[in-house]
C-alpha cells in the first residue's frame, strides 16, 4: 500500500539528508581532486556584455584550494545537520548543492577561465521559457485541470509569433498572435476537459499532437517557401537605468528584452493573486475541494474555464519569447520539451509561482553549465551533462525533498449533482 | 405569522427510483423540526432540493410564506437557508477564515482579499454562540467537532435563519453531541430554526420540537417527542418492529486466539497512529472498539490484515506469528476481514458476484487447477453461497457494483465467513446499511462466536459495539483508555473514555439505565 512506503518518512528525512550533505562532500573530494594537480590554478572572470564594461577583477585562486574549501564547507553542513538538524534543511540542502557545483566549476575551469557573468545571465535567459511554463501549469492545475498541453500551446504561440509577427512586421503584432494562439489550445483544453469531462492528460496529449502536426505542417508548406513570412523583428535589451550598472547583478539581472522582465513580473503578480485575491481563494478552493466552492455559490466551471484560459495566453507568450526574443524564426518542434520541463519545475516549485521560478532558474543553469563546459572541452560526454540536472532534480524529489502535495482535485473533472 | 419554512408535494425522482414522493414538511421559527429515516430513506435527497443542489420534479417551496423558486445553492443562501452537509464542504489547506468567507469575501481594492475584516466578524459569530473556534487555524489541523462548528459558522456568517444540519452527530463523541445540543439550543433561543437529520432516535428525541419520519421517500409519520418513543418510531423507520438489541445467549470464552503485544503503528501523518497497544480476544468472545472516528482503530485493522506495516510489536494468529505478515498468510492463519470501505477494500465492483466470491480462494483447489481457474466449481461455490447468505440479486454474473450496500457487504460476508475461521475482524460492519442488514450481519458475526471464533468488531456506532460486544475495548490518540465487560459498561462512561477520560472504576460500579430502557 502506497501509505506505508509514506510510514516514517520525516524522521528519517533528518538523517537522510545529513548523509546527502556528506555524500556531497565526498563527492567533491573523489571526483575532482584526484584529476587536479597541485599548480592547478582556477580563473573565473567577470566580464559584461559589449558596451557596459564594469570594470571587476578576475578572481583567480589555486583549483584545490577551492575544492577542499567547499569539500570542508558541505562536511560541515553534514555534521551540524547529524549534531542539531537545521531548521530548514531543504534551503540548506540548495546551498550544498550549490557547493559541489561550484565545485565542479572550479574543476573543470582548471587552468582555464570561466566568465561568471555571463553564465549567470544566460542562466535567467534559458530558465525564462520554461518559469513561464510552469506559470502555465500552475494556472490551470491549482484550480484543479491538468495541463500537459503546455508544450503544444508553446509551439502554437511561436508559431504564432513568427507569422504574425513577419506579417505585422512589429514584435507587438507577434506578441499578441502568439498569446492568442496559445489561449486558442488552450480554450480547446478547457473544453474537452470542463464542458466534455475527457481525460485531461489524453486532452492535453490530443493538444500537443495537434500542435505538432498543424505548425509543422504549416511551416512547410508556407513558412518554408516563404522566408518573408518567417523573418519576425525581435525585442532589443532594455538596460534598467540605475540598477544595470550595479557590478554582477546588473547584467546578470537589468539588460534584458521585455518578455524577461515580463515573466519576472508575472512570477510575483501570479504568486500575489494566488495567495491575496478573492481569484486566487476561488481557484484554490476549487482546485481542492469543487464541491465546497460550489456549495458556497462559486462557479466551479467559470473559474476552470477563465483559468485554463490564462494559462494558455502565459504559455503562448513562452512560446513567444523563443521567438521574438532569441532566434528571429520558428523551427519545426522548437520548443523542444520546453513545455514538458515546465510541468517538472512546477512541481519541484510545489505549485508556488515563487518555487517554480526557483527551480527553472536551476533547469536554465544546469543548460548554461551545459554548454560552457562543452565549450571548456570537459571530458565527459556532453549528454551525460545535458542529463546532470534531471537526474538531480528526481533524486532529491524522490529521496530528499518529500512529497510535494499536488491540488486535491487535480485532474478531476467536476460534476454537478 | 406564516411558518419560516414549508414544503409541499415535493417529488423527486432518479432514474428507476422515486427518492422524495410528494413530501409535506413544516418548519416553525425557533423550532427544530427531527427529519428522521432510514439510509435511502430520502431525507439528503430532499434538504439537497432545499439547498438548491438537486432541483424537485414536483412541488412547491414557501420560505416566509412566500413561493421560493430555488435552483442553485446561492438562492438558498439568498432566502437564509443554509445546509451543513454530512461530509463537510471544507477544504483541508485552507484557514477557517478563508473557508468561511469563501464565495463572499471581504475585500479591499482591486479584489484583494481583507481577512482581518473577515476574521474579526468570525471571532464575534463564534463568541456569540459559544463556538470557540479560532479564525487563523488550519482546517485539516482541527478534530471533526470543531470543523463541524466552522461549518455552522459558515452560515451564520451569510446570516443563515434556516440551518439544515445533515447527519451532524455521526463524527462526534457523546460529549461532543451534547456540545453540538447546546449549540442548537443557543442557535433556536436566538431565533435560528433548525431541521436536524438523523438516523439516531435518540438524539431526535432529544433535541427536536417536531419529527417527521421518512421511508422510502414518503412521510409515514409526523409526531413529536412527547407523544412517542424510540421503539414506535424505530418501527415507523424500519416499517415493522425491530429488535433493537442483539439477542446473545452468554457463553466463555475458551482460550486466545489473537494476541496483540505492545503494538506501534504510524498513520499517514507520520504521528503514531497506534501507541503502543497489548490486548487479547479469545475463542467465543466478541471484542468491540469504541471510539470516536480517526483515534487509530483504521490503522489497527490495516495492520491485524496485513494492510500496513507496524513500527514494533507482535501479532499472533492461534499461536502463528503474522506480525507484518503479507494478507495471504494472515487469510491462511485463519482471519476473515470485513473492511472499513467494502467498495474499496472489500471487492471488485466491476466483477461479477461469483469472481467475487473467490477473491481469497482463487489458488487453491478446488477452484484452481495448475494455474488455470476452473469455471463448474467456481459457479457451484457462488451458486451456493448466494442461497446460504441471502444475496438478493438476479444472478451470480451480476457485477457486485450493481447491488445495494447490503448485499454487497453479504457477499464479503459469506466470502469471508465461509471459509474455516478462528478470528473475524469487522471494521464498520454495518456503516450505511438498512435495519434488515444489519440484523443479518450481527446475527452472523454472532454465530461465528457461538461457534468458538473470536471476533473483533470495530465501530463508530457506541449503540453497535454495546450491544454486539462481550468486552469493549475504548481507544483514544492511539491508546487503550480501558477495556470493559459490556454488561456493566455505560454510555456515559464509554463517552468520557472516548474523549480521553479515565473512569474504569466509574464505568463497572455504575448500574446501566439507559440499555434497559
Amino acid at each position: 500500500m502506497t501509505n506505508s512506503l509514506r510510514i516514517g518518512e520525516a524522521r528519517r528525512r533528518k538523517r537522510r539528508m545529513g548523509i546527502v550533505f556528506f555524500v556531497f562532500s565526498l563527492a567533491i573530494l573523489l571526483l575532482f581532486t584526484p584529476g587536479t594537480r597541485a599548480d592547478d590554478v582556477t580563473t573565473f572572470t567577470f566580464v559584461t556584455a559589449r558596451g557596459m564594461e564594469i570594470p571587476i577583477a578576475d578572481l583567480i585562486f589555486p583549483t584545490l584550494v577551492g575544492l577542499y574549501l567547499m569539500a570542508g564547507l558541505a562536511a560541515l553542513a553534514g555534521i551540524w545537520q547529524f549534531a542539531k538538524g537545521f531548521e530548514h534543511p531543504n534551503a540548506v540542502l540548495g546551498v550544498v548543492a550549490g557547493f559541489f557545483v561550484l565545485a565542479f566549476l572550479t574543476w573543470a575551469a582548471r587552468g582555464r577561465s570561466m566568465n561568471m557573468t555571463g553564465m549567470l545571465s544566460s542562466s535567467l535567459l534559458r530558465a525564462v521559457p520554461i518559469a513561464l511554463a510552469a506559470l502555465s501549469g500552475i494556472m490551470c492545475e491549482r484550480s484543479g485541470v491538468v495541463n500537459i498541453g503546455i508544450e503544444g500551446m508553446m509551439l502554437m504561440g511561436a508559431f504564432c509569433a513568427a507569422l504574425f509577427g513577419s506579417l505585422g512586421g512589429s514584435v507587438w503584432i507577434g506578441l499578441l498572435a502568439a498569446m492568442l494562439g496559445g489561449g486558442l489550445m488552450a480554450g480547446l483544453l478547457a473544453v474537452l476537459a470542463i464542458r466534455y469531462k475527457v481525460d485531461q492528460i489524453v486532452a492535453g496529449t490530443a493538444i500537443n499532437i495537434l500542435a505538432t502536426g498543424l505548425t509543422s505542417y504549416l511551416s512547410t508548406r508556407y513558412l518554408q517557401v516563404n522566408p518573408a513570412l518567417n523573418r519576425p523583428p525581435t525585442f532589443s535589451p532594455i538596460a534598467i537605468p540605475g540598477v544595470a550598472s550595479i557590478p554582477i547583478i546588473g547584467p546578470v539581472l537589468f539588460t534584458h528584452t521585455l518578455p524577461v522582465y515580463l515573466t519576472l513580473i508575472l512570477v510575483a503578480g501570479i504568486f500575489i493573486m494566488l495567495f491575496y485575491t478573492r481569484w486566487g481563494l476561488r481557484s484554490r478552493a476549487v482546485g481542492e475541494h469543487p464541491r465546497a466552492a460550489d456549495t458556497l455559490g462559486v462557479n466551479v466551471f467559470k473559474v476552470r474555464y477563465v483559468n485554463v484560459l490564462l494559462g494558455g495566453l502565459v504559455a503562448g507568450l513562452g512560446g513567444a519569447y523563443l521567438v521574438l526574443a532569441s532566434v528571429a524564426r520558428f523551427d519545426q518542434l522548437m520548443t523542444a520539451g520546453k513545455g514538458f520541463i515546465g510541468l517538472a519545475a512546477m512541481i519541484f516549485g510545489k505549485w508556488n509561482p515563487i518555487g517554480a521560478l526557483g527551480a527553472s532558474l536551476i533547469f536554465g543553469f544546469a543548460d548554461a553549465l551545459q554548454t560552457r563546459l562543452a565549450i571548456l572541452a570537459v571530458p565527459i560526454p556532453s549528454q551525460f551533462l545535458l542529463m546532470a540536472p534531471y537526474l538531480v532534480t528526481i533524486i532529491v524529489l524522490a529521496g530528499v525533498v518529500g512529497q510535494s502535495r499536488a491540488p486535491a482535485a487535480d485532474g478531476r473533472p467536476y460534476e454537478k449533482e | 405569522m406564516p411558518p419560516v419554512l414549508e414544503l409541499k408535494g415535493i417529488t423527486k425522482r432518479f432514474p428507476g427510483v422515486l427518492a422524495n414522493d410528494s413530501i409535506d414538511l413544516t418548519l416553525e421559527e425557533g423550532q427544530v423540526v427531527g427529519l428522521l429515516g432510514e439510509n435511502g430513506a430520502g431525507k439528503s435527497t430532499l434538504m439537497n432540493i432545499l439547498y438548491g443542489l438537486y432541483n424537485q420534479d414536483e412541488g412547491e417551496i414557501f420560505v416566509r410564506g412566500e413561493r421560493a423558486h430555488i435552483e442553485e445553492p446561492n438562492d438558498a443562501i439568498a432566502l437564509g437557508i443554509g445546509m451543513v452537509h454530512q461530509h463537510f464542504m471544507l477544504v483541508p489547506v485552507l484557514t477557517v477564515t478563508e473557508n468561511v468567507m469563501l464565495g463572499m469575501e471581504s475585500t479591499r481594492r482591486f479584489g484583494f482579499l481583507n481577512r482581518q475584516v473577515a476574521a474579526r466578524r468570525i471571532r464575534d459569530i463564534s463568541d456569540r454562540y459559544g463556538l470557540g473556534v479560532d479564525p487563523e487555524a488550519v482546517i485539516e489541523d482541527l478534530p471533526l467537532g470543531i470543523q463541524q462548528r466552522v461549518e455552522i459558522i459558515k452560515l451564520l456568517y451569510r446570516s443563515a435563519d434556516i440551518l439544515i444540519l445533515d447527519e451532524p452527530t455521526a463524527v462526534l463523541t457523546p460529549q461532543e453531541v451534547s456540545g453540538l445540543f447546546e449549540i442548537i439550543r443557543s442557535l433556536v433561543a436566538q431565533g435560528k430554526s433548525v431541521i436536524f437529520i438523523s438516523h439516531k432516535l435518540r438524539e431526535v428525541l432529544e433535541i427536536s420540537n417536531n419529527i417527521v419520519v421518512l421511508r422510502r421517500g414518503r412521510v409515514v409519520g409526523s409526531t413529536t417527542p412527547e407523544e412517542s418513543n424510540e421503539r414506535d418510531l424505530a418501527a415507523m423507520m424500519v416499517g415493522r418492529d425491530v429488535i433493537l438489541s442483539v439477542p446473545k445467549a452468554a457463553r466463555e470464552p475458551e482460550q486466545p486466539v489473537l494476541r496483540v503485544e505492545n503494538l506501534y503503528v504510524r498513520g499517514d501523518q507520520d504521528r503514531m497512529a497506534v501507541d503502543g497497544v497489548t490486548f487479547e480476544v479469545w475463542g467465543g468472545e466478541i471484542v468491540g472498539v469504541a471510539g470516536v472516528q480517526g483515534n487509530g482503530q483504521t490503522e489497527l485493522v490495516e495492520v491485524l490484515t496485513g494492510l500496513r506495516k507496524s513500527d514494533a510489536g507482535r501479532v499472533t494468529v492461534d499461536g502463528v506469528d503474522v506480525t507484518n505478515a503479507p494478507p495471504r498468510k494472515i487469510t491462511e492463519a485463519g482471519t476473515a476481514h470485513i473492511p472499513e470501505d467494502r467498495q474499496r477494500d472489500g471487492l471488485v465492483l466491476a466483477y461479477p458476484i461469483m469472481q467475487n466470491l473467490i477473491l481469497n480462494t482463487y489458488y487453491q483447489p478446488p477452484i484452481a487447477k495448475g494455474i488455470r481457474i476452473q469455471e463448474e466449481p467456481m459457479r457451484e461455490r457462488a451458486e451456493r453461497l448466494v442461497n446460504e447468505y441471502d444475496v438478493r440479486t438476479p444472478s451470480i454474473f451480476t457485477p457486485v457494483g450493481n447491488l445495494s450496500g447490503g448485499n454487497q457487504q453479504k457477499v464479503i460476508v459469506a466470502r469471508e465467513l465461509s471459509n474455516p475461521v478462528k478470528l473475524t475482524i469487522a471494521a464498520q460492519p454495518t456503516r450505511g446499511l438498512d435495519v434488515g442488514s444489519i440484523e443479518y450481519i450481527h446475527t452472523e458475526l454472532v454465530r461465528k462466536r457461538d461457534e468458538g471464533a473470536a471476533v473483533f468488531v470495530v465501530s463508530a456506532e457506541l449503540d453497535e459495539v454495546l450491544s454486539l460486544a462481550d468486552r469493549i475495548l475504548v481507544m483514544f490518540e492511539g491508546r487503550i483508555m480501558g477495556i470493559v465487560p459490556a454488561k456493566t459498561a455505560t454510555k456515559e462512561a464509554l463517552g468520557l473514555m472516548m474523549a480521553g477520560i479515565k473512569s474504569e472504576g466509574e464505568a463497572t460500579n455504575k448500574p446501566d439505565t439507559r440499555r434497559e430502557a
